[in-house]
């Protein structure tokens, strides 16, 4: 990427917020995801608002209450809310309502297959729609945290209490429980599909390597990890939870067995939310104070997007092709910048 | 930290045992003509049915913490509602979380306690129990969920009063005052207690902690230092607070005080130490301490082996420096903790 050009000698860091278009939402907002060419911010009741890359705001109302978990392909939005409807949102605006949980309890997670396969859910059952076939559910031990889709096969992960299931939902009975102790709260498997990584209640990542279940414990943390973000090619696992961005190594067969992460753009504040460019190794990163980074991985050289002074950075994304950043603050005030 | 606590919202814990009274109170709380708006957390949907609140269904998961404390457990859905409310902050004043009958008030409590983000956004108020009048004291007999709910409370609402005779009624509070003297217990009819009562009390703030007394006047002003015989673990004895003291009665409280200062040095880790070993019997703990060379009140208050403290304000001119903690627990070990307390006063 021709833009990234830190001078590694200069005394000041390089900043790039005078070409950031400001975007001023008025919602608190929850994440931010790319729709085609416009971004979406998710809010945290109601609505998402779409920005062009003029800066032009259109309002879609997708949940009737807070909207509790959300998740994107790049083509739609899958959204879980408080209201116990699971909606989709595609590029074009077009709200389409997938299913209601009968007793109306929250959609606590959402997950988005590549093949277009989506699962939602709620308390302790998890349930998958897959093309024209029924839906299919699973009830695991305890509520669940949260919910991935293998990269290949149609197989769900299902973050739980005390471990993680794995679930193929076209076959009977192959739920398989992979324990670990403690509260699992979010789960992703890597893009090669080795390894399965949940963040957990207390402030540390734990892994699983799928060919024999070996645990990895990625622990150290100072706060809780909320955002995980595969690099381009999946060669580090990108994540928030403490004062700098801590990046697993799974380029190898053990994953980050007996490594050390790397530890980049360390800050006076905590690292909120992680996003690595979809092709080049290059993440941008916000924190509490509100700042926003670019980083490159190779050698940490940073570029500033967004000064510090303002609540918590609570999404940032990338669009598909990687020439476009939009992040927003938790009281809505975001921007654009064009690469 | 008031400014901080202030913009913290709320969190009122409704416990007490099967049938007591808490949902008609959840009812009397809601429909009362206040102006504002609760976020409600319940464990069975559909007895409740008030279309301006938020209704959260809850499923009461309890989960050990991996922190090697054994008693750090804390309600798991909990941290998840509340994580999820605070996506709606500004539609609610206030949280209330009702337990089911059988629960125990600690991973309620110590979620709000350990948890980051839930501390960041809210703060616990008050554990508030219902009891009903008429069959406690079979149930502190039989049910250590309903002895827990007693215990823990900071505001205790004696329930359906009309359904007991006076003697009857005496005997009910002198059961729960065996227990937990320091509640704030209100007698009631169909849990009709003003709001004020129960909602809004700080319990857990520590600028809030004035002085630890006994929430009836008892005749009864001696000295607690004096020596008596503790060692019989079962027997009728007085524990310096003219409590009659109940035979199956293995939870109690214990007050400590003293008019000598306290030297910081020695009591910080005593009591540290002890909520670590003990902790487990410990279930509530609170203090006002006067420091050797110190001019500030220090405060502190505990849920288990959870403790937190602070410099409070100077001392007023006048005012008497002392001392005084209070333990509520099952089966404290009682000459130990009289001995270590003692061995922390400046000589």
């Amino acid at each position: 990427m021709k833009e990234f050009t830190p001078a590694p000698d200069s005394a000041s860091i390089v900043s790039v917020t005078d070409r950031v278009k400001p975007v001023t939402l008025g919602m608190g907002v929850t994440s931010v995801h790319f729709l085609g060419p416009r971004a979406a911010f998710v809010g945290g009741e109601e609505n998402v608002a779409f920005v062009d890359d003029k800066g032009e705001i259109a309002s879609v109302a997708v949940h009737s209450g807070g909207i509790l978990s959300a998740a994107s392909d790049g083509k739609r939005l899958i959204m879980g809310g408080d209201d116990g409807k699971v909606v989709s949102l595609d590029a074009k605006g077009e709200v389409t309502l997938l299913a209601t949980d009968p007793k109306r309890r929250w959609i606590d997670a959402v997950a988005l297959h590549p093949d277009g396969a989506y699962a939602w859910s709620a308390g302790k059952t998890a349930t998958v729609k897959s093309g024209k076939t029924e839906e299919k559910s699973l009830d695991v031990p305890s509520t669940v945290g949260g919910l991935a889709f293998a990269p290949k096969g149609l197989r769900l992960a299902i973050a739980h209490y005390n471990g993680a299931t794995l679930w193929f939902p076209n076959m009977e009975g192959s739920a398989e429980f992979l324990p670990w102790a403690g509260s699992h709260l979010g789960v992703t498997f890597s893009p090669d599909n080795k390894f399965l990584v949940t963040s957990m209640h207390e402030s540390a990542l734990h892994g699983w390597r799928l060919a024999d279940n070996r645990h990895m414990r990625m622990t150290g943390y100072p706060g809780r990890v909320r955002s995980m973000s595969w690099s381009a090619g999946g060669k580090g696992l990108a994540t928030s939870g403490a004062d700098t961005v801590i990046i697993w190594p799974f380029a190898s067969k053990d994953g980050p067995m007996g490594k050390e992460p790397a530890m980049l753009a360390p800050l006076q504040a905590r690292v909120t939310v992680v996003a690595c460019h979809p092709r080049n190794d290059i993440l941008a990163c916000g924190y509490s104070d509100g700042t926003v980074l670019m980083v490159r991985m190779e050698d940490g050289a940073e570029i500033l997007v967004r000064r510090n002074g303002t609540p918590p950075v609570a999404g940032l994304a990338w669009n598909a092709k990687g020439t476009l950043l939009a992040f927003a603050d938790e009281n809505g005030d975001g921007g654009l910048l064009e690469l | 930290m008031s400014e901080a606590t202030a913009a913290k919202i709320p969190v009122t814990v409704l416990t007490g045992y099967l049938g007591a009274g808490k949902t008609t109170l959840l009812n009397r709380i809601l429909s009362e003509n206040h102006g504002k708006k609760y976020a409600v957390i319940v464990n069975e949907f559909g007895e409740i049915g008030i279309d301006n609140d938020l209704i959260i269904g809850a499923d009461e998961e309890v989960f050990e913490m991996n922190n090697g404390c054994i008693c750090c457990t804390v309600r798991g859905d909990l941290v998840r509602i509340m994580d999820g409310l605070m996506k709606r902050k500004g539609k609610f004043d206030a949280i209330i979380v009702e337990t089911t009958g059988l629960a125990d008030p600690a991973p309620v409590a110590q979620t709000f306690f350990v948890d980051e983000d839930v501390q960041k956004n809210a703060r616990l108020d008050a554990v508030v129990t219902v009891a009903d009048a008429k069959w406690l004291s079979d149930r502190l007999k039989d049910a250590p969920e309903a002895k827990n709910q007693i215990a823990f409370a900071d505001v205790i609402v004696l329930n359906k009063t009309d359904l007991v005779t006076k003697p009857e009624l005496a005997e009910v509070e002198a059961r729960i005052r065996a227990i937990n003297p320091y509640a704030k217990l209100h007698r009631t009819e169909r849990c009709s207690v003003a709001l004020a009562d129960v909602l809004d009390r700080g319990a857990f703030d520590l600028d809030r902690i004035l002085d630890i007394e006994p929430d009836f006047l008892v005749a009864d002003d001696h000295d607690h230092d004096h020596d008596h015989h503790h060692h019989h673990g079962h027997d009728h004895h007085d524990h310096g607070h003219g409590l009659k003291h109940y035979h199956d009665e293995d939870m109690q409280s214990l007050s400590l005080k003293t008019d000598k200062p306290l030297d910081p040095n020695v009591f910080m880790p005593w009591l540290q130490n002890l909520v670590q070993v003990e902790g487990g019997k410990i279930l509530r703990s609170k203090g006002i301490l006067a420091f050797h060379d110190d001019d500030d009140r220090y405060v502190f208050q505990g849920v288990h082996m959870m403790l937190e403290g602070n410099h409070q304000r100077k001392w007023k001119d006048g005012e008497p420096r002392e001392s005084r903690l209070v333990f509520i627990g099952r089966e404290l070990p009682e000459d130990l903790i009289r001995s270590g307390f003692e061995s922390c006063i400046v000589s």
